[in-house]
């Protein structure tokens, strides 16, 4: 048991290293910078679907506003730049003050949306996302309405303009894995997820369920915001419509869910997945550009939900378990699918039913 | 002997259905305490305006000296108070021992940044969480999925994790419901066993065997307020009592399904 222990410690550490490795060697190996495109534009993603998952995954609260933090984030830094003519490479010094924005917003939505659960939180979160949309079309003088913000200038050679960017979101991703992971480990993160699966009984328990709900926002905002500031600065400008984009929200959980809602590895691979795949549509002409990539994400949004509720790290980790043993009853934990005297409410089925919904 | 829970003339009303009426109840330290009464005479509410589920209209709960009515649950339970449900509430997707964990933090609450991410704040707490588990009996299940165990299972794992916390008082609504006979045998033990360590309870149960044999004091509430209370010698023969509960709505009380 032991033994198996170890080796099993042993390929997870020696696959975490070569996949650490494989990343940052990645824009040394493909120089093309259509190639390092979508590594910069995967690493953006893996940190906003690893922050979502930082407070939706734990909480149970499925947030469609992460926009709202991805927008304010971009919109800071360019009003920030603008306001107090920072150019070059000092305007990355923002990126501080990009997430303390995103923290600061983060603190009144969500004392308000908080209070209500499940069904409401979700809407108010979708309302939040449209105020803030409309307020950066509307607040001319301050975003630039309609039609946005632009970059300053970054004067970096054309053909490793990537690379730099590349790097910088793949320490936002990087970090925020780290930080996912502690919580994960510790006893905020537990009470994150007790909150998940009974939030009065965990109140009842000693949590002190507004504050830790709170601040996993507060956390996932600022991150969100901070990674939106350099996306921003990455394309060069911001229109209120790629801000506050409601399709963002829409990918972010969909990624989630097709890796594995509710866990790390899985929002990583949702991400790498679907970022990179959306992007490649996106070139090509042939196959109607633009427009395909949404009709994409519906499909596969019903793949997901038809025959992978759990995602593919869960569901893959059964199947491999079930070759593994080939069928035999095998010593594996007890997995979610309780008897069904549970009691009352998101109990056991909920990990199988709830998933996509 | 001194008073360690009292409740003050609780009034509590959903609409036009008045659930407390003027509750007034109150459990001496180290006592069991029993508290009976028909459906819907108001026990489960008088459980959750004092463990801050559910807000009085009127009246206060005092622990101690202290008065506690409206504290949010989560300082009810920090300030000693620990409850079970009457539907098991457990946490179906952490393990055992993560369940066993949660109220632990309640008992010492870290302080600064880093112990909310730090592992080892809470690892001391493991033992003391084993030796409860072994307790009452289900520490080989410490690491399965708290949602696959059995009902019974679970009302031991609840009652487990409320005493992770070492809390003074214990709220129990219910624990022999719903559960074979060895196991409310083995339940009633170790509320026994809790209580000659000094635990003090109050145990909501329709089981009447189970009440008459384990309670010192009994409450007979009716409509919201007390109709009788005393040993349980004095209760099973007295006649309000007879007829509020255990005459009319006996055979009612035995079909019935639980609450909420």
């Amino acid at each position: 048991m032991s033994e198996t222990r170890t080796r099993d410690r042993a390929l997870k550490g020696g696959g975490l290293l070569a996949l650490i490795v494989i990343l940052i060697a990645f824009p040394k190996v493909f120089t093309n910078p259509a190639i390092t495109n979508y590594g910069v534009f995967a690493m953006i993603y893996v940190t906003v679907v690893c922050a979502w998952h930082l407070f939706s995954g734990n909480t149970g609260y499925i947030s469609l506003g992460q926009a709202v933090f991805y927008g304010s984030g971009a919109y800071a830094m360019g009003i920030a730049a603008r306001d107090w003519h920072v150019t070059g490479t000092a305007v990355f010094a923002l990126l501080p003050l990009c997430a303390a924005v995103g923290a600061a917003l983060a603190v009144p939505l969500g004392l308000v949306a908080l209070r209500v659960r499940r069904h409401t939180f979700i809407v108010i979160t979708i309302a939040f996302f449209f105020i803030f949309q409309l307020m950066a079309y509307n607040l001319n003088g301050f975003t630039g309405g309609s039609s946005g913000l632009d970059s300053p200038f970054l004067t970096w050679p054309e053909s490793g303009y990537n690379t730099p960017f590349y790097y910088i979101a793949l320490a936002c991703a990087a970090g925020t894995v780290a930080i996912a992971w502690l919580i994960r480990r510790s006893r905020f993160g537990l009470q994150l997820r007790a909150i998940r699966d009974d939030e009065d009984r965990a109140r009842g328990l000693g949590v002190r369920a507004m504050r830790v709900k709170l601040s996993a926002f507060v956390i996932s905002g600022a991150i969100t915001a901070t990674i939106g500031a350099v996306w921003f600065y990455y394309i060069n400008q911001v229109e209120p419509n790629t801000g506050f984009n409601p399709l963002f929200d829409l990918t972010i959980v969909l990624m989630a869910f097709l890796g594995g809602y509710g866990s790390i590895a899985g929002a990583v691979l949702g991400a790498l997945i679907i970022e990179p795949l959306t992007l490649w549509l996106n070139t090509q002409p042939q196959l109607g550009g633009g427009s395909l990539n949404e009709i994409l994400l519906g499909v596969i949004f019903l793949i997901v939900v038809l025959f992978l509720p759990r995602g593919i790290i869960p569901t893959g980790g059964e199947w491999i378990t079930k070759i593994r043993t080939r069928g035999r009853p095998a010593v594996v934990p007890a997995t979610t699918m309780g008897t069904p005297a549970a009691a009352g409410s998101g109990t056991a089925t909920s990990v199988g039913s709830g998933g996509a919904r | 002997m001194t008073v360690l829970l009292r409740t003050d003339g609780i009034k509590k009303a959903y609409g036009g259905v008045q659930a407390l009426d003027g509750a007034t109840v109150s459990v001496e330290e180290g006592t069991v305490a029993g508290l009976i009464g028909p459906n819907g005479s108001g026990k489960t509410t008088l459980f959750n305006v004092i463990t801050g589920y559910e807000r009085p209209d009127e009246g206060q709960v005092y622990f101690g000296d202290k008065a506690i009515t409206n504290y949010a649950p989560d300082k009810v339970f920090a300030a000693g108070i620990g409850r079970t449900f009457q539907l098991t509430r457990i946490f179906p997707r952490l393990t055992v021992i993560e369940n066993m964990l949660i109220a632990a933090q309640a008992k010492d609450r870290p302080r600064g940044l880093t112990s909310w991410f730090s592992k080892d704040a809470w690892t001391h707490h493991r033992k003391h969480a084993m030796d409860l588990l072994e307790f009452v009996g289900i520490e080989r299940h410490a690491h399965v999925l708290s949602g696959s165990l059995s009902y019974g299972q679970r009302k031991l794992l609840e009652l487990a994790y409320v005493l992770v916390a070492d809390p003074q008082v214990i709220l129990l609504d219910e624990p022999a419901g719903g559960v074979n006979p060895t196991l409310i045998n083995h339940i009633a033990d170790r509320i026994r066993e809790l209580n000659s360590q000094g635990k003090t309870f109050l145990i909501v149960e329709h089981n009447m065997e189970f009440v008459m044999g384990l309670c010192t004091t009994i409450t007979v509430l009716e409509s919201g307020a007390v109709a009788a209370s005393g040993a349980p010698d004095i209760i099973r023969t007295d006649k309000r009592v007879l007829d509020a509960y255990l005459g009319a709505d006996l055979e009612e009380d035995a079909n019935d399904q639980p609450e909420q």
